[in-house]
């Protein structure tokens, strides 16, 4: 990733292994020198300055790192960037076309489902791939499909209507009614 | 055919509040745009040129004796800069630190560990693999001393002093602090027909934004200013206390708190990771910047709660309490570094009761320290009310139920009434207003509170065990006024300044910070509720400490009670001023210029007027002699009182029996927070909060094992619960509006964190009531509530964690 | 969060990547799911020279199912996979019961189920569904292939009888015999959460009877616990109260948990009792049901 406007820096020691990847992120061919041990995660955040994939822990549980890698979504701090080598990556920064979001997103806004925005990322493109593979969720799939990924702040409520809302558009139908007939029905719904 | 003369005939239709985003409005959040795109700017993601990367290393053990360090394979990694120890800090005077509550901390240890996770070294590199690979390296030896996990091991004869650091400090006792009329508590007690007791731990729990702690420490040698990135829901109170600590000037310090990936008060206090970061900024004259880990941030940092509780209710045959013995003994840790106003040594513990009307009460605490992270903070609530509440709905359910009264008549006997505002709580705050029946009652219809007893009663037939419990709080949100609450002895009050630009778009900034609770949405709700101005033209800016006013930031919901009154009285200084300039434009004398949202006429001929747009033009481009130009405005707040939220949160639950596992089958929340800014994020606070209180009533705590181990420290054990098992949330509102606050609003952020656990705990004992069953402690696993409705007895939480 | 120093290679064929394995002279460890060996390296308790990477080994994803009933997984067939799988779902309600608990959906879409097997974590899901099945487990080495019981595979905590350089490529559930049932349930305190104590169970009818059974437990030993005397107690029988109630009793007097911060010794022991009934009840409805 050096370039003649990037910091110089040290050459690398021999003894220290360095692999060259190629990875299409965001339908954009990457090629860098990377040690092996570098995280997914890291290798978009610092190496291609993506800061969108956030990393909240250290055990693989938070799921705030998760991108899609070959349509999958995967935490991007459990992958090494060689294993990327020759994939698809996509990142929250991918997901809008120009000033076009993703139903996903503006169902995220249209309905609340962020506050401190750390989860978010994670979040949406978990969804996203939930949607690409079931179209008409229930509440219960929403629920389980998210289940990888932690939020702090939303107590998920709103995050389930954002999905059902983003789902509704995909599919052609008026989101927000979708969302009230959720929100009728949560009435006891635990229940 | 007669026709009346339309008043504001020749006038522009009034401007529709909720259309320009004003107060009551469900704006949809401005800053969402950056977040969607991932394009926040959270400190992490900001790249200094030359920046170097630290990493802590910690120590393993919870108590022992510092030996040696040896660093020398660590120095010999290619890439590392610098290695800095508890003893290279010291020779700077900085080897410790002064905490919130005017105890001092260690920053990097030298003579000895005082709880697992300590800092111990910290290496700097050139990337933060090297920086691990070097704190791997570093080789440290350590003489093990008696671990201290619980209040009764550090007061027991002979335990090892733990403070031995402090002249003087010959126990583990941090304070005792007592409030209340005790001659008169024990009189009422002694006239009482029924005194129920209660003892119980609320356990250990830690904020865990979902971003941890971390700072850029950027030292410029040339302009002698330093310039940090940090984490900070306070980034003033940390400008004061670098310049204390680090000796720097206080001019020449820039705290810049960027986007927060949460706080919850996480990030309130001074961390040794920032003070660390800073000196490495200063010797290596390079950015360092540090990223704390989740281990690092949960085995560390501020935790909340760690407080026991034998607490004593005495009462009339009819269910009239008479008074209210607590006492509580709290778990510090290894230093007092509570982020808590200095007048109280456990914060508002004594707002408890403060919905009942209850003449007589005492409280008296004790706070000891153990080998355990220091902390104390205000997790979600307003400095240890979330204990205060948590203690007051279970001792008066267990009051309740040995009265042998119905818990919610119960409640019904003892509320302050509508009319008995503002009342004098029994340990001496004074609440502002309520209508607490009310709630009480709403939640009551929603759940079918007499249907479900009727279902219960049948389902204990069949052997089923269903629960209701009921939980109700007030809260003391926005600290202060400045007579009572300080933190280091700087006043609690906040602050904003608007200027309105020429073309009537405004820049807003406040000593708040936020966090997540969308003040960039909702502050400019305040101003467009005020001046009239579109929400969407209005800029908000927080947490820079070069440009901000200076605040106390946000934490213990107070920004909503106390900057969100300094911007609606900023505002009106501007409106005072656009008004003058109104006269002046409209040829009239000022006493002749009315007000209606967004434009100033003249008395009686609504058609001449002119907007405050175009005072805004004329403030630059066509201002009467003799007014200063601009218009601009800064507001410091000193609020008169605190204000005071309700809320009523009822829960309903079926335990399985067999495996003593609990779910959720209803769980409805009325909250009363006054004026409603913008009714969607306060329904996403109220979610959020509930959703924090599920956690710690269901799975979310900090234990430690008999070695001093802390178990808890990464999301394996660090539960925080996933959608699939967070309830659906039923929302319902009361509005009373708070009559000191400008705008009629109280503070929210916290309530349902502040209440909600009650409401499971309740729930889950009433379930278990008939077995005689009084207390779980939390978390309510699984195993406990099997071993109390197997048992049939109470069942403790409190360290260290039972083993073989 | 930052793992140690590795070097790293992506073989394309098995032979090249035990080649690869033995150079490293037992410092290898091989790459496959990642979703349990990533962490270990992140907390730095893992350090091997050489990380090979066989997820771009051909031919290795696959959940066949053959003419016969028998299941065959290959070692990059992913959780998730399993959890779409149709032939899972239609015919190995054992596998299909555990597959939604296994972690969480997004490391479902990573992990691997022979992974897991090898990974044999005491408080793992797939060791246990296996030995309930009578699985086993094909490595593949220097001197050519070899099938391991997975009963006789996991050995203690995070161990396994691989010997170095072998590399587990497939892990096989034979065919039945009978009519197929079976269960899986597990205590967890939240999703992602490794089991506080679970059961396995896989059996066989024939005319009404239990003509094979299997039992397993995790969560309360030092490794995946085979409950042989649980499942031996049900042959035979047509799972009436009698026999479950032995079953349960044996399999909780099989398990050796530890008492913490999950819950006491008695506590697991009781789970084990508890979900063993659940599962066999359940199973004799079924069976009430389709007689």
């Amino acid at each position: 990733m050096t370039s003649l406007f990037e910091e110089i820096s040290d050459p690398t020691p021999d003894d220290v292994p360095v692999n060259r990847v190629a990875i299409t992120v965001n339908g954009q061919k990457r090629t860098a020198d990377v040690e092996p041990r570098l995280l997914l995660a890291h290798f978009l955040r610092q190496g291609l300055k993506l800061t969108g994939t956030h990393t909240g822990c250290d055990t693989t549980n938070c799921g705030a790192c998760t991108v899609l890698m070959d349509g999958k979504p995967v935490k991007s701090c459990t992958v090494l960037a060689v294993q990327a080598e020759g994939r698809e990556v996509v990142t929250v920064e991918g997901m809008a076309s120009g000033s076009e979001l993703d139903s996903v997103q503006e169902g995220f806004k249209d309905e609340h489902a962020l506050q401190c925005g750390f989860c978010t990322p994670g979040m949406m493109l978990a969804a996203r791939a939930l949607l690409n593979e079931n179209p008409d969720p229930t509440e219960d799939e929403v629920r389980f499909a998210l289940s990888g990924n932690l939020c702090r702040c939303t107590g998920y409520q709103n995050i389930v209507k954002a999905v059902l809302w983003a789902a509704a558009k995909d599919r052609g139908e008026d989101p927000t009614q979708a969302v009230e007939k959720y929100t009728a029905k949560q009435k006891g719904a635990n229940q | 055919m007669t026709q009346t003369a339309d008043p504001r005939a020749g006038a522009p239709a009034p401007v529709d509040e909720i259309k320009i985003g004003g107060l009551g409005a469900s704006r949809r959040r401005v800053e969402d745009n950056r977040f969607l795109r991932g394009k926040g700017n959270y400190f992490d993601d900001i790249v200094l040129p030359g920046m170097l990367h630290m990493e802590i290393l910690r120590s393993p053990m919870a108590h022992a004796r510092i030996k040696s360090i040896d660093a020398s394979r660590a120095w010999a990694i290619p890439g590392v800069r610098l290695i800095l120890t508890g003893e290279a800090l010291a020779t700077r005077n900085l080897g410790w630190m002064p905490t919130l509550s005017y105890d001092t901390q260690a920053v990097l240890a030298t003579d000895k560990v005082r709880f697992q996770g300590q800092e111990v070294a910290a290496v700097i590199a050139d990337d933060p693999y090297i920086a691990k690979d070097a704190v791997t390296a570093i080789q440290v030896e350590y003489e093990p001393l008696p671990p201290i996990v619980n209040p009764e091991q550090a007061v027991a004869p002979g335990a090892p002093i733990i403070r031995d650091d402090k002249l003087g400090q010959t126990d583990n006792v941090v304070f005792d602090w007592e409030v209340g009329d005790q001659a008169g508590t024990e009189a009422a007690f002694a006239t009482a027909d029924v005194v129920s007791r209660l003892q119980l731990h609320y356990p250990r729990s830690h904020p865990c934004p979902l971003e941890a702690c971390g700072a850029i420490a950027d030292y410029d040698r040339a302009t002698g200013k330093l310039t940090a990135y940090l984490t900070s829901q306070a980034p003033h109170i940390v400008r004061a206390a670098v310049a204390l600590i680090a000796e720097l000037p206080e001019h020449q310090i820039r705290i810049i708190s960027p986007d927060l990936g949460g706080g919850f008060g996480n990030k309130v206090p001074i961390y040794p990771g920032y003070v660390v970061a800073i000196l490495a900024s200063i010797l290596t004259e390079r950015p360092v910047k540090w990223v704390e880990d989740r281990t690092g941030n949960l085995i560390s940092t501020g935790f909340g709660r760690d407080v026991y509780l034998d607490g004593q209710v005495a009462m009339r045959k009819d269910g009239k309490i008479l008074a209210v013995k607590m006492n509580t003994l709290s778990d510090h840790g290894a230093f007092f570094a509570d982020a808590q106003p200095s007048k109280f040594k456990i914060g508002l513990m004594h707002s408890a009761f403060a919905s009942y009307d209850i003449p007589y009460a005492h409280m008296a605490s004790r706070g000891v320290y153990t080998t355990k992270a220091p902390g104390g903070v205000a997790y979600r609530c307003s400095f240890r009310v979330t204990e205060a509440m948590f203690f007051q709905e279970r001792m008066v359910q267990a009051a309740a139920d040995d009265a042998g009264i119905d818990q919610a008549e119960f409640r019904r006997i003892n509320f302050v009434k509508d009319d008995d505002f503002p009342h004098r709580t029994p340990y001496g705050f004074l609440t502002d207003s309520g209508q607490y029946n009310k709630c009480l009652e709403l939640a009551l219809k929603e759940i079918d509170y007499e249907g479900f007893l009727k279902e219960q009663a049948e389902a204990r037939k069949q052997g089923r065990l269903l629960g209701i419990g009921i939980s109700t709080m007030t809260e003391p949100l926005g600290a202060g006024n400045s007579r009572e609450y300080d933190i280091l002895g700087i006043k609690m009050f906040d602050s904003a300044e608007l200027r309105v630009h020429m073309t009537g778009k405004a820049m807003l900034r406040t000593g708040a910070k936020t966090q997540g609770q969308g003040h960039e949405t909702t502050w400019a709700q305040i101003v467009a509720h005020e001046l009239g101005l579109p929400a969407e033209d209005i800029v908000v800016e927080e947490g820079d400490t070069d440009t901000a006013p200076f605040g106390m930031g946000t934490y213990a919901s107070r920004s909503t009670p106390v900057a969100g009154a300094a911007i609606a009285m900023a505002a009106r200084k501007v409106k005072a001023k656009a008004r003058k300039i109104a006269a002046h434009l409209l040829e009239v004398s000022e006493e002749d210029v009315e007000w209606e949202l967004g434009r100033f006429y003249v008395r009686s001929q609504p058609a001449r007027g002119v907007s405050i747009q175009e005072t805004a033009l004329a403030a630059y481009s066509n201002m009467p002699d003799g007014l200063e130009p601009g218009l601009e405005a800064v507001s410091y707040y000193d609020p008169p009182n605190l204000t005071w939220p309700f809320a009523a949160y009822v829960c309903t639950v079926e335990i399985d029996p067999e495996t003593g596992v609990w779910d959720v089958l209803r769980f409805v929340a009325v909250d009363d927070c006054g004026v409603r800014i913008n009714p969607l994020i306060v329904e996403g606070q109220i979610q959020g909060g509930l959703t924090e209180a599920y956690a710690m009533a269901s799975m979310q705590f900090i234990t430690f094992d008999a070695d001093g181990n802390c178990i808890g420290s990464n999301f394996m054990d660090y539960l925080l619960p996933t959608a699939w098992e967070t309830p659906g949330w039923e929302l319902h509102e009361v509005v009373t509006p708070s009559p000191h606050h400008p705008i009629g609003a109280k503070g929210v952020g916290e309530c349902a964190t502040v209440g909600g656990p009650a409401a499971f705990v309740n729930a889950v004992v009433n379930a278990l009531s008939h077995l005689g069953v009084r207390n779980i402690d939390m978390p309510m696993l699984p195993d406990r509530v099997y071993e109390a409705l197997t048992k049939r007895t109470d069942v403790s939480g409190a360290p260290p964690v039972k083993t073989d | 969060m930052f793992p140690g120093r590795f070097h790293y290679a992506s073989p394309r064929a098995l032979d090249e990547a035990v080649e690869l394995l033995q150079k490293a002279e037992g410092e290898g460890k091989v790459l496959a799911g990642g979703q349990s060996l990533i962490p270990l390296l992140k907390l730095r308790f893992a350090s091997p020279s050489i990380l090979v990477d066989i997820n771009n080994l051909p031919g290795l994803d696959y959940i066949k199912v053959e003419s016969d009933g028998a299941f065959r997984i290959g070692a990059l067939a992913r959780h998730g996979e399993i959890e779409r799988s149709d032939d899972i779902a239609r015919l190995q309600p054992t596998a299909a019961a555990a597959v939604p608990v296994v972690a969480d959906p997004i490391v479902r879409s990573r992990g691997t189920l022979v992974g897991s097997v090898c990974h044999a974590d005491p408080q793992g899901d797939w060791a246990a569904v296996m030995i309930a099945l009578d699985g086993s487990v094909t490595a593949y080495g220097p001197e050519g292939k070899r099938s391991i019981m997975v009963k006789d595979f996991v050995t203690g905590p995070f161990q396994n009888v691989l010997s170095y350089p072998e590399i587990a490529i497939e892990a096989t559930i034979p065919a039945p015999k009978g009519d197929v049932a079976g269960g899986f349930l597990k205590l967890e305190r939240r999703v992602g959460d490794f089991a506080t104590a679970g059961a396995a169970i896989g059996l066989e009818f024939n005319a009404g009877r239990v003509s094979r059974a299997g039992i397993a437990l995790t969560g309360v030993g030092g490794a995946t616990v085979n409950a042989e005397a649980a499942a031996e107690a049900l042959m035979n029988s047509s799972l009436g109260s009698d026999a479950v109630m032995r079953a349960a009793d044996l399999a909780a007097e099989a398990s050796s948990p530890k008492s913490d911060h999950r819950g006491s010794a008695d506590y697991k022991r009781h789970i084990v009792h508890t979900f063993v009934r659940r599962i066999l009840a359940g199973i004799a409805t079924d069976q009430e049901r389709a007689a």
